[in-house]
């Protein structure tokens, strides 16, 4: 008699879940955040060549034309398109889809708890992620760069070393793979040789990534080789990633089209750019940072866990 | 020759890897929220038994070795060489020194064996899980000593030494298991 029909996880582990929501949310209540809903289903995804989004197909009642959609990877886009209109501060806890990934850290949908402070930075942001953390029961967190980080423990400067520097680095650490670009390199080593040492004794913010991994985050007005962007680490898990956000139109279009160009080098496939998107930072995002915290891994860390699947109630497997 | 992709790299499958064999022990999922995806596997050569770890970018595939296991007789050795047969086709295999490694001291004669061929050649032997041999010489016994739990060496027909318990004699009969070299019972 098969039992995958039972919960993953246990009720004590659901009920802490329960608890946690609601933590969050009185926390996002008294600081006036507006909790807001945008749609799983969207006409345009993101091109970012690491992220794979999971797609359907709507049957419209009145237009026979084949409509794809396509399941949120972030409700980044759609979050952002409220502050141009002029939302103030909004979070929003949601699920998300991302193909292709399965494992010990990994569901194919997972729940994100995701927010974005008009006239923040990215420090003011990492400040208030660090009390919600605090309240939940963490010590304060321990704040480093990325650069030091990785000339620590991997012994080489991730902004100024050069690609076969990298490459011979990452092949002796086990890294199988014909002629990698820079940002597969720094990811490979990052997250094999830094990451599993990151937020042992406490949890701990990365902060200032390379140009390249910066994704959405505006590049530092001082040092634009460097990316205002930030991550939280606990027990060697990546918990959140935020940015000081990138505001300006004519510079995300152009990473969008960067991105794009990677897709047709890789042969994957090409997603409908999100003009409204565009068209939102067009009219004007205000200056903001933005940060999303995988609620599932937050809870399994919280709970001193070690897969995912024990925090879910039905993970893909039972789904 | 076929080729497998990191999605399909599950514990068992055999991939050539700078020029070996190997078997895949594991393989785990590791990816950034913004960056790119790796398959972090574990790999055993099977020429030389040893295990590393490999890490390759999700959807990157490599070749697949030509490894397959089958079940063989042992028939006999010359010292040098030892001689399989398969008993359903008939077919002799011959297994080196090397490819036999620890299986050889537990074979007398007429055991099916697991053998790991590589292009058509035995790479590796497994002895059957659990065999049972004759001892040929240990220490007297102590009677009725069946509680203390203490052992003394002893040599099997095969010329393999093992650990027993105090209470077996020789010329008696004898259950190994061959995956830890352990005694397990009188047989």
């Amino acid at each position: 008699m098969s039992t995958d029909w039972q919960p993953a996880a246990s009720f004590a582990t659901l009920n802490a879940r329960a608890k946690l929501l609601q933590t969050i949310r009185e926390f996002m209540l008294q600081r006036d955040i507006m909790e807001v809903e945008t749609p799983v289903l969207g006409n345009a995804g993101v091109n970012d060549p690491a992220i794979r989004s999971l797609v359907t197909r709507f049957s419209h009642p009145v237009d026979s034309r084949p409509h794809t959609l396509y399941l949120q990877t972030s409700p980044e886009y759609a979050m952002k398109r409220l502050l141009a209109a002029g939302s103030g501060p909004v979070y929003q806890i949601g699920r998300v889809f991302r193909d292709g990934e399965l494992g010990r850290l990994h569901n194919p949908e997972f729940t994100l708890l995701e927010w974005y402070r008009p006239g923040f930075d990215h420090h003011a942001l990492m400040e208030e992620l660090d009390e919600l953390m605090i309240l939940l029961g963490w010590e304060v967190a321990g704040r480093y760069e990325y650069r030091e980080l990785f000339l620590e423990h991997v012994g080489i400067d991730a902004v100024t070393a050069t690609l076969p520097a990298l490459q011979q680095e990452a092949g002796a650490a086990g890294l199988h793979s014909a002629s990698p670009e820079r940002s597969v390199l720094l990811d490979f080593l990052f997250s094999h040789r830094v990451v599993p040492q990151l937020g042992l004794e406490r949890p701990a913010f990365v902060m200032h990534y390379p140009a390249c991994q910066g994704a959405l985050a505006r590049l530092k007005p001082d040092a634009p080789a460097v990316a205002e962007r930030f991550e939280l680490f606990v027990n060697g898990i990546e918990i959140a990633n935020g940015f000081h956000e990138l505001t300006d139109a004519g510079e995300q279009r152009q990473r969008i089209n960067d991105e794009i160009e990677r897709r047709r080098r890789n042969n994957d496939n090409l997603l409908p750019i999100d003009e409204r998107l565009l068209a939102a930072l067009e009219a004007g995002l205000p200056d903001c940072a933005g940060v999303a915290v995988g609620v599932d891994r937050l809870l399994m860390c919280l709970l001193q866990l070690d897969s995912l699947q024990q925090v879910l109630a039905f993970p893909v497997e039972r789904a | 020759m076929s080729t497998f992709s990191t999605n399909e790299f599950k514990p068992g499958l055999k991939v050539m890897l700078d020029g070996d064999p190997c078997a895949i022990l594991e393989n785990e999922f590791v990816k950034p929220g913004k960056g790119q995806a790796f398959n972090r596997v574990k790999i055993r050569n099977l020429k030389t038994g040893r295990v590393i770890e490999r890490t390759y970018k999700s959807g990157e595939s490599i070749e697949g070795a030509d490894v397959i296991d089958l079940e063989l007789q042992y028939l006999y050795s010359d010292g040098d060489i030892w001689h399989f047969m398969d008993p359903n086709t008939y077919e002799q295999y011959e297994a080196s020194e090397k490819a036999m490694a620890d299986a050889a001291k537990w074979l007398k004669g007429e055991e099916i064996c697991v053998v790991t061929l590589w292009d058509g050649v035995p790479l590796t032997v497994a002895a059957p899980n659990f065999v049972e041999l004759e001892i040929t010489e240990t220490d007297p016994g102590v009677r009725g000593d069946t509680a203390t739990g203490g052992t003394k060496p002893a040599t099997l027909e095969t010329g393999a030494m093992v650990k027993v318990p105090l209470f077996v004699e020789t010329g008696e009969r004898i259950k190994i298991d061959t995956r830890t070299g352990e005694y397990v019972a009188r047989a």
